[in-house]
């Protein structure tokens, strides 16, 4: 059940992100199946054990895969495409997680102040873990 | 004069039943998911970049197998109430099968999670 009532559809905020909620969450299950099922193409039944399967399915970062039976990641396991994948992967959940962040925090606080201060902090919160996370991907 | 009131423990009674332990479960779910992969992130680039010593012992809690049991649990709940959320939004008409849908959820969540642990531990064992 929602925890608050769904808002009033039309152009405002609250309504864009209630959408946006249901919608990268689809997005999310869908980035997972893309990535597990393309696990099992490369071979993760023979190679792969569940936890880092699991991770992988995650997010799909080489890093989460190393310690496997896999001979050599560069194949297939680490490229462009992957970086993309992770890429969205990460922008979808981050903006997901801290707006529900936002969403719990404003159901506690209910003063102006106490709310602009609220989002100002969640607000920069989210472009530094973008930013840190976009980095490590590149990087990795 | 006798008391009127009604003094008891009724009113501490929990009431809400399984829908409501479930939205208590998903937000509790939430907000555990985003400090853990916010932590994970900033430790993966320490790691990465300076190869410290804090993000290696965050790294051994995180791959500790306790850990993991209760990361999994959270996640994989986290992500079938929330396509049990998003069904019943788009189609509110079902909502009338709230109980049921949050009965079926648990069903699949149950031997999922349980499979998942039980290879888990098999490997374990193993010395995998
Ligand atoms: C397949 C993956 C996921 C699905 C299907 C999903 C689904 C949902 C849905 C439908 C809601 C709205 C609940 C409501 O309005 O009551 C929600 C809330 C939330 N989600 Fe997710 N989610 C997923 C992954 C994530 C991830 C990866 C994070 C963290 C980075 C996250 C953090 C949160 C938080 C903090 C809330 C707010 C809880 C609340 O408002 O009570 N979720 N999720």
């Amino acid at each position: 059940m929602s925890s608050r009532p769904a808002p009033q559809i039309g152009f405002s905020f609250e309504y864009l992100m209630w959408i946006f909620t249901r919608i990268s969450g689809l997005v999310m299950y869908l980035l997972a199946f893309v990535g597990l099922v393309m696990a099992f193409w490369m071979g993760a039944h023979q190679q792969v054990d569940i936890g880092a399967l699991a991770r992988w399915t995650f997010f799909p970062n080489p890093n989460h895969v190393t310690n496997t039976n896999i001979p050599d990641v560069t194949l297939g396991w680490s490229n462009a495409w992957w970086q993309v994948m992770e890429m969205l992967i990460f922008l979808f959940a981050v903006t997901h997680g801290m707006n529900g962040v936002r969403v719990i925090y404003e159901d506690y606080i209910g003063n102006t102040w106490g709310r602009a201060l609220g989002r100002g902090i969640i607000f920069l919160l989210w472009i530094f873990l973008l930013i840190v996370g976009i980095y490590v991907i590149l990087a990795s | 004069m006798a008391l009127k009131r009604n003094v008891g423990l009724k009113g501490i009674k929990y009431r809400g039943g399984g829908p409501m332990l479930a939205w208590a479960l998903h937000r509790i779910s939430g907000l555990a998911i985003v400090l853990f992969v916010g932590l994970h992130v900033i430790s993966s680039f320490f790691m990465q970049q300076l190869g410290s010593d804090i993000a290696t012992a965050l790294n051994t809690v995180y791959e500790s197998i306790y850990f993991q049991f209760i990361v999994i649990f959270i996640v994989l709940f986290h992500a079938l109430n929330g396509l049990r959320v998003i069904i019943l939004d788009l189609w509110p008409q079902l909502i009338k099968f709230q109980r049921e849908a949050t009965w079926l959820q648990w069903l699949i969540f149950i031997p999922t999670y349980g499979m998942t642990v039980t290879i888990m531990i098999l490997n374990q064992l193993q010395g995998g």
